[in-house]
């Protein structure tokens, strides 16, 4: 039951994958069998019906071959001009991305798809102009014929014996919203092109000849026609799916297909593409590094990376494994991924090679169990003769050599000891163990060569007739042969545990690096140094100059890195930068996009997407980055990527947690507020209603008494709202402190100025000493702060009780007191009373904000509050304020 | 008992209904508008002897309403402002006008700053300079340049009795920081308010019973000092 229902995640990618096509442009592709059938025909008469629905179309480029029908339909249609671009002294007009980007319009006509652009624009193909333009938001109407669809390249040549150069990925073909298919019966298009609708009629003929054979046409058509079909049976399914109709829902199965250098690898990729379309599967291209061979030449690896390349624009996932057995590694990793089919090619080396050396494909064939195996033309994976040759060339290296005649001359010169008391076995013992040190120290020439030399220099120093090469026993000769098998096997042997030991070696490198970036990268919690670490460490890793660029506010790529290591971007490298970002794939130079650039920029994607972009700037700019090593600076920048998306979300949770206290905060303001605000309205409404309907009926002593009431709770909500406001304020950073140097004594005689009808009988001692200096600070905070503390005072403290205020100079600054003589604070309530909406006991009292404005102020001072009972009853509130520098000299 | 007409320029009409009794009930005359606009043309034709300016009217800028009214007029001006707009405040004495009072005001403020003012004006006006003036035990004798507390005298260096001078001079007056180191130091050294408090702390030694309870010199935090002539007030 349950196996039947959509998974969940597969559900979840839907949504997403929907979500980002509602922002891109939609693409609509006109399908044809062959050129001549009406595409662009179709596709302007489509345009043409759109126009007259008012919607904003340009025609960014469209090849009418001189076809007067279809010149005809470009009436009236608004042009992008083209671009002229010169090559090799020629100037060919070319598509326009950024006019076409600028312009913007609702949809774009651009034939040909498959075009491969003139060098110089941004991308080399066409199609990657189009998927910018469709990540732009604008639509696209454009024609590609059906030979031009790479997993069909192979199939196109075996029919029609034309080898097809501009090839478009199929899975760009499918990602189309829609396709129309053009189609038109071969008779019919032979009649085209004889009547000269097709071509130019000089070109007509030669076209005809070669590809616009009937039978051709017929096999083509029959191409474009089921090519069309998978599409619609696709879209069935996505239909059933979609609406959650019961379907078969079956297991995903996957594909693997063995990929090397040789050139015949690209057969199988495309035969796995197409077994992968028709079964919709996932297909993996697996590579096997088997150490056993000596290391591969720069051409292989070109090749190799070339044909992963392919895969991976064929939709392929690529794994490169490394092991000895190439069977072996391929069947344990099949077995890991559940792979259902294996993919391998026919043999063509000659069969001897595998009596020796054994057959991996029969390997596979014999170890696959349940796998099916698909034998299909091309080589064996793993067997590359041409680069067994190529090796031949490694690089001479004379300590190599110097090696191999040391090594044979010191166990000569042992041997020679040896020999008068030892058995001549004994001596070729010797001349193994010189073998093996040889092998361990050079590669497989010399090490070959140390093998041979041995044997002569055991023949002609040992073996009687001594110092001739000569052998007088038969028996000697088998010593030699035994010696020879044995030397070659163990130095094959430590050679392979050695090759073995540095693909370890490097695969340790890799691994290490990226652990050390990783670790460095978690320790780190500011954007800035993320981004130095990552500089350093690509660049060690790479040997390059690495850059590292974050977008702004507005979107716009930053130099984030200014650690040594990183290069300078002008103008033109920063666009190249900018793009990469916005369309969130490399670009650079090694790339196929605007591969002009000084350097390779990659796009750090994290999880919610593209948080920067790494450039990297080659050693030497002739040699650009293998795929290889782009794939490793790939991971190093998605771990950088990573580290920062997390050092973004701390911030943003940070954020929203200040927001939350802020909130909570005005939660409890606005409780508080409105219980404190309404007592004394209360008051006060009360009292002037009384006043007003009775007034003047009542005795003038309690007249004077609600007037007075009105008076007091009305100074009452001042203060209230003065401190709320206050508060407010402080919070929000709308107060800014104004430090001056100030005479404390002052701003005492201000406050009590101010607050003089208010004493209510308390005695006020105010002592502050005759030479107390100037101190810093913001002379209407502080007089806030006396003001809220003398408040308190008289609040809180019996009418009548003494007040004493006492300044005086203390080490690096000045403390200042308050005491009374109430009733002290409550034991365990000393710190709290400086928190927001702590309030005394005693009733009619402010909202509890007075002392924790103090406190805030007192802090941004740089000086600290406190408060305590004093001996003899009382509380005292004491704070500090620091004094730096010196007062300004009259 | 006619004190003077005092025009009132407030938009809020709670504040005029309560400034109109206060002050009808005090004896001054009363014309009230709600905009600036109004506020100027009823300032040339009513020639009024005192104007009570809030801050924040729709109309105007206060501060554009006191360079307006400058330019013809000498009629003192009481600023109203709300406390959060401390800096304006100074802005508009340093400006031209002549007082303030932060809301919330009692009216015993209220009627002391429009009394005050209005002598101030009338003394300007008469071109009389008093010889000798005395608040309380303080006596200044402006010929012989002395200075009594009660029957003692107090020596006065030459920058403290200017300042003191200044003070008394606008008895009752607020007198920003700028102005009263303009009027004592010079121009040049409107910024250093430091002089202020050191030159005003010698002064309140000498002529203040308690120094941090001051009967004469009151300091207004932020804006300036005033001598308070009306002590007890």
């Amino acid at each position: 039951m349950d196996e039947r229902r959509p998974d969940p995640e597969a559900l979840l990618k839907q949504v997403r994958q929907e979500e980002e096509r509602q922002r891109q442009g939609k693409l609509k592709v006109f399908f044809g069998a062959a050129p001549g059938v009406g595409k662009t025909y179709a596709m302007l008469e489509a345009a043409r019906k759109r126009r007259e629905e008012g919607v904003d179309i340009v025609a960014g480029l469209v090849e009418t071959h001189g076809r007067r029908e279809t010149d005809a339909l470009l009436e009236g249609l608004e042009f992008l001009p083209h671009r002229p671009l010169t090559y090799k002294g020629k100037t060919l007009h070319e598509f326009d991305l950024d006019a076409a980007l600028a312009r913007n319009p609702s949809i774009i006509l651009v034939d040909e798809l498959a075009h491969t652009n003139v060098p110089g624009a941004r991308h080399r193909k066409r199609w990657q102009d189009v998927r910018e333009l469709l990540c732009a938001g604008i639509s696209v109407y454009t024609t590609v014929n059906v030979q031009h669809l790479e997993s069909l390249n192979d199939v196109v040549y075996q029919i029609t014996g034309v080898a097809i150069r501009e090839t478009l990925p199929d899975l760009f073909l499918e990602r189309a919203d829609e396709i129309e298919l053009v189609d038109l019966p071969p008779d019919d298009l032979l009649q085209r092109l004889r009547e000269g609708k097709v071509y130019i009629p000089d070109q007509a003929r030669k076209a005809m000849e070669n590809f616009f054979r009937k039978g051709n046409l017929i096999a083509l058509r029959e191409l474009a026609l089921r090519r069309t079909a998978e599409r619609v049976d696709e879209q069935m399914e996505h239909y059933r799916r979609d609406q959650g109709v019961k379907a078969i829902w079956p297991a995903t199965e996957r594909i693997l297909v063995c990929v090397g250098p040789n050139p015949r690898s690209i057969r199988l990729i495309r035969a796995a593409r197409r077994m992968a379309a028709g079964l919709r599967a996932e297909w993996i291209a697996v590579n096997v590094e088997a150490p056993s061979h000596i290391h591969p030449t720069a051409e292989d690896k070109r090749l190799l990376a070339e044909h992963i390349r392919l895969a991976e624009s064929l939709g392929a996932e690529t794994v490169t494994l490394t092991g000895h057995r190439v069977s072996e590694e391929i069947l344990s990793y099949a077995r890991l991924r559940n792979v259902g089919k294996i993919i391998v090619g026919k043999p063509t080396h000659p069969r001897w090679k595998d009596k020796i050396s054994g057959s991996p494909l029969d390997e596979i064939v014999r170890g696959s169990g349940d796998i099916d195996v698909y034998v299909i033309t091309g080589d064996a994976p793993e067997s590359a003769p041409r680069s067994v040759e190529k090796k031949a060339l490694s690089p001479w290296k004379p300590s190599e050599w110097l090696w191999v005649l040391s090594t044979v001359a010191a166990a000569t010169g042992i041997a020679a000891v040896m020999f008068p008391y030892f058995e001549l076995l004994d001596l070729v013992m010797v001349y193994l163990l010189g073998v093996v040190v040889a092998a361990i120290r050079t590669s497989r020439w010399p090490a070959l060569a140390a093998t041979l030399l041995s044997i002569g220099a055991f023949d002609f120093f040992f073996v009687p007739p001594y110092y001739t090469f000569a052998v007088a026993d038969v028996r000697h000769a088998v010593t030699f042969g035994v010696m020879l098998v044995v030397a070659l096997v163990i130095s094959g042997l430590t050679l392979r545990v050695r090759e073995q030991a540095e693909a370890a070696r490097g695969r340790e490198r890799k691994t290490a690096a990226l652990f050390g970036l990783s670790r460095d990268l978690a320790r780190e919690r500011k954007k800035d140094r993320l981004s130095e670490i990552a500089v350093k460490h690509i660049g060690e890793v790479f040997l390059s100059q690495v850059v590292i660029l974050i977008p702004d506010d507005r979107g716009l790529l930053v130099v984030s890195s200014t650690e040594v290591g990183t290069f300078a971007l002008d103008e033109k490298e920063m666009g190249v930068a900018q793009w990469v970002l916005e369309n969130r794939q490399a670009a650079g130079i090694g790339t196929d996009t605007l591969p002009g650039a000084k350097a390779l920029y990659l796009p750090m994607i994290a999880s919610s997407g593209p948080v920067g972009v790494i450039g990297i700037l080659p050693g030497n700019p002739e040699e650009p980055f293998e795929p290889e090593r782009i794939h490793l600076l790939e991971t190093f920048a998605n771990q950088t990527a990573m580290a920062m998306e997390r050092v973004i979300l701390a911030q943003e949770a940070q954020k929203e947690r200040v927001n939350a206290e802020k909130q909570s905060l005005r939660n409890v303001l606005l409780s508080s507020v409105s219980h404190d605000l309404r007592t004394p309205l209360a008051a006060i409404i009360g009292s002037a209603d009384t006043l007003l309907r009775k007034g003047d009926d009542l005795a003038a002593e309690n007249r004077k008494e609600l007037i007075q009431s009105i008076r007091e709770e009305a100074e009452r909500l001042n203060q209230i709202v003065r401190n709320v406001l206050n508060m407010t304020r402080l919070e929000s950073g709308a107060i800014q402190i104004r430090k001056d140097w100030q005479s404390m004594e002052e701003i005492a005689g201000a406050v009590i100025d101010r607050l003089s009808d208010r004493l209510n009988g308390h005695t006020l001692n105010v002592q502050i000493p005759e030479d107390f200096p100037l101190i810093p600070f913001d002379p209407l905070l502080m007089e806030q702060v006396l003001t809220n503390l003398l408040e308190n005072a008289l609040r809180y403290t019996p009418p009548g009780t003494a007040i004493e205020l006492t300044a005086r100079v203390q080490k690096a600054g000045v403390l200042v007191e308050l005491a009374d003589r109430g009733p002290g604070i409550l034991e365990g309530q000393q710190e709290r009373i400086f928190d927001k909406f702590t309030r005394g006991r005693v009733p009619g009292g402010g909202v509890g904000l007075g002392l924790s404005i103090c406190r805030v102020i007192i802090e941004a001072h740089g000086g600290r509050i406190w408060a305590e009972n004093r001996p003899g009853g009382g509380a005292v509130f004491r704070f500090t304020l620091p004094v730096e520098g010196e007062p300004p000299r009259i | 008992m006619d004190k003077g007409l005092v025009l009132l320029i407030e938009d809020e009409i709670q504040m005029r209904r309560f400034l109109k009794v206060a002050l009808e009930s005090d004896g001054y005359r009363f014309v009230e508008v709600g905009t600036a606009g109004e506020g100027l043309s009823q300032a040339a034709a009513r020639n009024p002897d005192a104007v009570l300016l809030d801050l924040g009217l729709p109309d105007m800028d206060g501060l554009e309403f006191i360079r307006r009214l400058r330019e013809w007029s000498r009629v003192p001006v009481i600023v109203i402002s709300a406390r959060e707009q401390e800096s304006d405040k100074v802005r508009a004495l340093d400006s031209g006008a002549d007082d303030y009072l932060t809301k919330p005001f009692g009216v015993g403020e209220l009627l002391a700053r429009v009394r005050v003012a209005i002598r101030h004006a009338e003394m300007q006006a008469s071109g009389r300079q008093e010889s000798v003036f005395a608040a309380d035990d303080l006596r200044i004798d402006f010929a012989k340049r002395q200075v009594f507390l009660g029957a003692a005298e107090i020596h006065l260096t030459p920058l403290e009795y200017k300042l003191l001078l200044v003070l008394v001079r606008n008895a009752g007056k607020v007198i920003t920081h700028r102005q009263l180191l303009k009027e004592v130091w010079g121009p040049s050294y409107v910024e250093h308010t430091q002089y202020l408090r050191v030159y005003m702390t010698q002064l309140r030694h000498k002529l203040e019973k308690d120094p941090a309870r001051p009967r004469f010199l009151i300091n207004e935090p932020g804006v300036g000092y005033r001598f308070k002539d009306e002590p007890g007030q």
